[in-house]
């Protein structure tokens, strides 16, 4: 048999037991926006029976960024000397007044790169400006940006620093799992994060609060195989944090990029937009580092938290309601037109959404 | 944000590998998988190799590439 075939008979497989097993109504959050994208993409809302149901987490990091924090960047950014180096997801995400995008225009030195290896070159090349990379993302980006902290202080690079807005995922899995408003059954945890950090920093999510959790790769097969393994947790009466996406995910998780993580950054409280402060889900640059922390570094004002009125990007970002059920979705707010950044992110659920016009998921 | 990519690593220069993405070369970071040696096959994730994939799936996701990349050119 040929591969692909294989696959698809596999795929059959996978939703005749998902329709044996959901009797009765289950629902399952997709904590990552990239499965969030996987799960949009290949429409597998549509093909799930009517009693599984599907829900978006905060696991996009663009999206739970603080409005305090991006208006932050954005004065760094329009300072003289600086080129803010970024990955492109950050570059349309509107702050209060403005957005990098608008900056750029107006003559700020604003670049994409597609690594950290990349801001540094451009720090090694631009010895007469600052380069500030925007440290965005959860633990499967966190060790490149760490790695590129140790190696600026290894070579001397003075005009290199991070300003961290980095968040982690465990603080936040707990905070959902205690949410009453919130009724979750199960969780499909996300592969890049935990294919660094393990499991044991998810194991409270079954062992204290009685959750099926299944760690999952990001093909539409593996996400219908964590399905099933989670439908048949609940029908074996367990609770377990399982690992689909074994090919990729160890138990203990990668112990190079846990090190380098530990070397560099240390837990400190966060906002999260649309949900909050949560203690201990941020990660600073510890003191050792302080000479490329660019919170710092430079002296840089504090900005209020603002919410945009009617967006509800907060409860979204919660499971709480669809992107559908938000009064501005698809009227005053598009990819085209973002008003909240969970439309601004590829990744975020009300894009995923949009783009590929799901049914609300009723 | 977490999305990373299969490529095969060619040839390793340090703590920089060269690998071969989907039949395009790349040039990554080895540093968060210092062990990787040539022809196994890495996760990479903004640059950076993040995690070594299990060497038969890793052979069996080619096999369906390869696959699907044949059908379209029949189409």
């Amino acid at each position: 048999m040929k591969k692909s075939e294989d696959h698809l008979s596999k795929a059959g497989d996978y939703l005749a037991e998902i329709q044996t097993l959901a009797q009765r109504p289950f629902t399952i959050m997709e904590v990552c926006g990239t499965h969030t994208v996987a799960i949009a993409k290949n429409a597998l809302r549509e093909l799930l029976p009517a009693t599984v149901h599907l829900i978006s987490g905060p696991g996009c990091p663009v999206c739970v960024t603080d409005s305090s924090d991006i208006d932050r960047y954005l004065y760094l950014a329009a300072q003289p000397k600086v080129i803010t180096a970024t990955f492109g997801d950050m570059i349309r995400v509107p702050g209060t007044e403005k957005n990098l995008q608008v900056l750029r225009a107006e003559g700020a030195d604003v670049r994409i790169v597609y690594s950290t290896q990349d801001a540094l070159e451009l720090a090694r090349k631009n010895k007469d400006k600052e380069v500030v990379f925007l440290g965005i993302g959860f633990e499967t980006t966190v060790p490149t940006v760490a790695v590129s902290l140790e190696t600026a202080k290894q070579e001397g690079i003075e005009n290199y620093s991070v300003l961290s807005m980095h968040k982690v995922v465990p603080p936040v899995l707990r905070l959902l799992a205690e949410d009453d408003k919130l009724v979750v059954d199960a969780f499909l945890d996300p592969g890049h994060v935990c294919a660094i950090i393990g499991i044991e920093p998810i194991e409270f999510m079954a062992k204290d609060y009685g959750k099926p959790n299944v760690v999952t790769g990001f093909e539409a097969l593996d996400i219908l195989e964590a399905i099933v393994m989670l439908l048949r947790q609940r029908d074996e009466g367990r609770s377990e944090i399982e690992i689909q996406y074994q090919r990729v995910v160890k138990v203990e998780g990668n112990i190079h990029a846990k090190r380098f993580i530990e070397q560099v950054f240390e837990p400190i409280d966060a906002s999260w937009r649309g949900i909050g402060r949560i203690p201990q889900s941020g990660l600073g640059i510890r003191g050792e580092y302080s000479a490329w922390d660019a919170a710092k570094k430079f002296s840089l004002p504090i900005f209020r938290s603002k919410e945009t009125p009617g967006c509800r990007c907060g409860d979204v970002l919660k499971g709480r309601i669809y992107p559908t059920q938000c009064p501005l979705f698809g009227k005053f707010c598009t990819p085209m037109k973002p008003v909240g950044p969970c439309m601004v992110s590829s990744e975020g659920s009300c894009a995923a959404h949009y783009r590929y016009a799901q049914r609300s998921g009723d | 944000m977490c999305l990373a990519i299969p490529a095969k690593v060619v040839t390793i220069d340090r703590s920089m590998a060269k690998v071969d993405m989907m039949g395009n070369e790349r040039v990554v970071s080895i540093d968060l998988v210092p062990e990787v040696t040539i022809g196994e096959y890495v996760l990479v994730h903004a640059g950076f190799a993040i995690g070594i994939i299990d060497a038969e799936s890793a052979k069996e996701t080619e096999e369906l590439l390869l696959e699907v990349a044949m059908a379209y050119e029949e189409e």
